[in-house]
């Protein structure tokens, strides 16, 4: 069996999660190949071939392009799964793989069970398990789902040169994040508050307890978006990723992203009323409340 | 200008889920329906661009499913829209994302839309595959995860929310897809005299099988409930003897609190 591995780069290099898919490959039992659209400088530590593409010359994510190289990749190697991070890259150019070549996909996979791969559904609150009826099929790994591999080994390098069409999406650079006005990555504690606690004027309560337990306030996109609280304290993909000594999610449903960015965390407490909620899956300890009631009461406790 | 929004009705994700007896998706009884909540923010941003373009374009909104997915078409017609596609398909929920894409496909590949609207993931499945997969089968040029989109004479500008808050600029130049992410704008509430207005518009009924040609490529063959973290606990009960363990676990399984 044999995977090709999409590397992820971006402003100018090599992201971590391509060694995510290295292990996932693995527990596949599948010989590795990659396909890194970068730099000479940037191509993975790995056994085996690795394609290279220039991405002076193809954009560093201009999907048409991307595709034609990805394909290119595709027919050289003959792999039986190309594989790519369930992220904006990879979600973005999976489908139109899948598509060019007629063949099955399965995105978001958190794991590889008997009769195919576990997908999260239902907000993270369920799975499935997705079976490609096709002989090649195209795979999205969720972020954190599989713990990267150490790069190691020095692969062949084989150029690809492709000359493609835009066809009509262009790439015209990057926005950079907004300043931080906190670095959560430094925090040993941090209590975030989600969409449970209900209205903004409730922001204070978890801020208090924060404090309190001398940490700092985070939020759950949901948060974030309704203008609750400041975007630099988001913990997720598309927020910080964090790893504090205690992390207590308060009212957080735990949306896979929101898990992929704090799952490091040492020990997890999570306050939510709904006793099947997804961060119950990483908790170390559920308590099942109304927030706004044992916040209150958990805050008091501690001051004493 | 013609416009499509494609929306799926999803149920409300704080419900329970269970599998159903075939195993293979929700047991969908007890449950409360909406519009998909990236859905929403796709119909805000095709009402808001029509509105832009001073009404002269046609909003047409699509669903496939069951009948009850007509309600959700109703609230899209409420929003702003001018009129509903109905695909019926009660086994809408065992297709494939190939199998959903390509019965949306087919239906606009002779209606010549400038601009196709989705938002970037159903909250139920979450394949983030359709939208791209109907701009590839209808060769025109897609763009997902848009947190930021303009239009001025024939071209898109979007903001793509990539990881870290860091955002990608794209140019689109119709005819177009997007996939829409949350936060890109402030979704309406569709008020009493619109929900009135939108009972006279017209809803088409189309059925699954004149339009399903293909195959699927990756069905599903179970639906479950994933483990809990092994050795996590769980408190339930008196507000006051929780508070009293959790203060004690703290203390004894972390060093932050002193």
């Amino acid at each position: 069996m044999k995977a090709l591995l999409v590397c992820e780069y971006r402003e100018g290099q090599l992201l971590e999660t391509t060694y995510e898919l290295m292990t996932f490959a693995d527990q596949l039992g599948a010989e590795k190949a990659a396909i890194l659209i970068g730099d000479e400088e940037s191509v993975p530590q790995m056994d085996g071939t690795v394609y290279l593409a220039e991405a002076a010359g193809c954009g560093e994510y201009n999907p048409a392009v991307h595709k034609q190289v990805v394909l290119a990749a595709i027919e050289k190697e003959k792999p039986d799964y190309i594989i790519l991070s369930h992220s904006s890259y990879g979600w973005d150019l999976a489908p139109r793989l899948a598509a060019a070549l007629k063949i099955g996909q399965v995105t978001e996979i958190v794991g590889i069970v008997e009769d195919g791969f576990e997908a999260g559904c239902c907000n993270a609150k369920m799975r499935r398990a997705v079976t490609p009826s096709t002989s090649q099929a195209v795979l999205t790994v969720q972020a954190g789902a599989f713990a990267a591999a150490t790069p190691q080994g020095a692969p062949a390098v084989e150029r690809i040169d492709i000359s493609a069409d835009t066809q009509g999406v262009v790439f015209k650079g990057y926005e950079p994040a907004e300043k931080k006005e906190v670095d959560l990555a430094r925090a040993e504690v941090i209590v975030s508050a989600g969409r449970g606690i209900g209205k903004k004027d409730n922001i204070p309560v978890i801020a208090e307890l924060a404090k309190v337990m001398g940490g700092e306030l985070g939020a759950s996109r949901p948060v974030v978006d309704a203008g609750w609280v400041d975007h630099s304290r988001q913990v997720g993909t598309t927020g910080q990723t964090v790893a504090p000594k205690l992390y207590v999610a308060c009212g957080v449903s735990g949306a896979i992203q929101h898990l992929a960015g704090m799952k490091k965390s040492d020990f997890v407490v999570a306050i939510n009323k709904d006793k099947d909620a997804p961060i119950g899956e990483v908790a170390d300890v559920l308590v099942v409340a109304d927030v706004m009631q044992f916040v209150p009461a958990l805050t008091e406790a501690l001051q004493k | 200008m013609k416009l499509l929004v494609c929306i799926k009705q999803v149920p409300d994700m704080e419900s329970r889920f269970r599998p159903a007896a075939d195993g293979l998706w929700f047991d969908e009884s007890d449950l409360a329906w909406r519009m998909n909540e990236y859905d929403e923010y796709a119909v805000e941003q095709a009402v808001q661009l029509k509105e832009q373009l001073g009404k002269e374009p046609e909003l047409t909104v699509l669903s496939i499913g069951p009948d009850r997915v007509v309600e959700a078409l109703k609230k899209a017609l409420a929003m702003g829209g001018d009129r509903a596609v109905h695909i019926q398909d009660n086994a809408a929920h065992l297709k494939d994302p190939w199998q959903i894409a390509s019965m949306i496909s087919r239906y606009a590949g002779d209606k010549g839309f400038d601009l196709i609207f989705t938002g970037m993931q159903s909250q139920d499945r979450g394949s983030a595959q359709v939208g791209v997969l109907v701009a590839e089968m209808l060769r025109i040029a897609s763009a997902t995860t848009l947190v930021d989109f303009n239009y001025a004479d024939g071209l898109i500008q979007g903001k793509r929310e990539l990881e870290g808050g860091v955002k990608g600029l794209v140019e689109l130049q119709l005819p177009a897809l997007v996939t829409c992410q949350l936060g890109l704008n402030t979704p309406r509430y569709p008020t009493l005299p619109n929900i009135m207005k939108a009972k006279r518009k017209p809803i088409e009924t189309i059925a699954a099988d004149e339009l399903l040609s293909e195959g699927a490529l990756a069905p599903a063959t179970k639906f479950y409930a994933p483990e809990r973290k092994a050795g996590g606990m769980v408190l339930e009960g008196d507000l006051s003897g929780m508070v009293e363990k959790l203060v004690g676990v703290l203390k004894e399984k972390t060093a932050v609190l002193r």
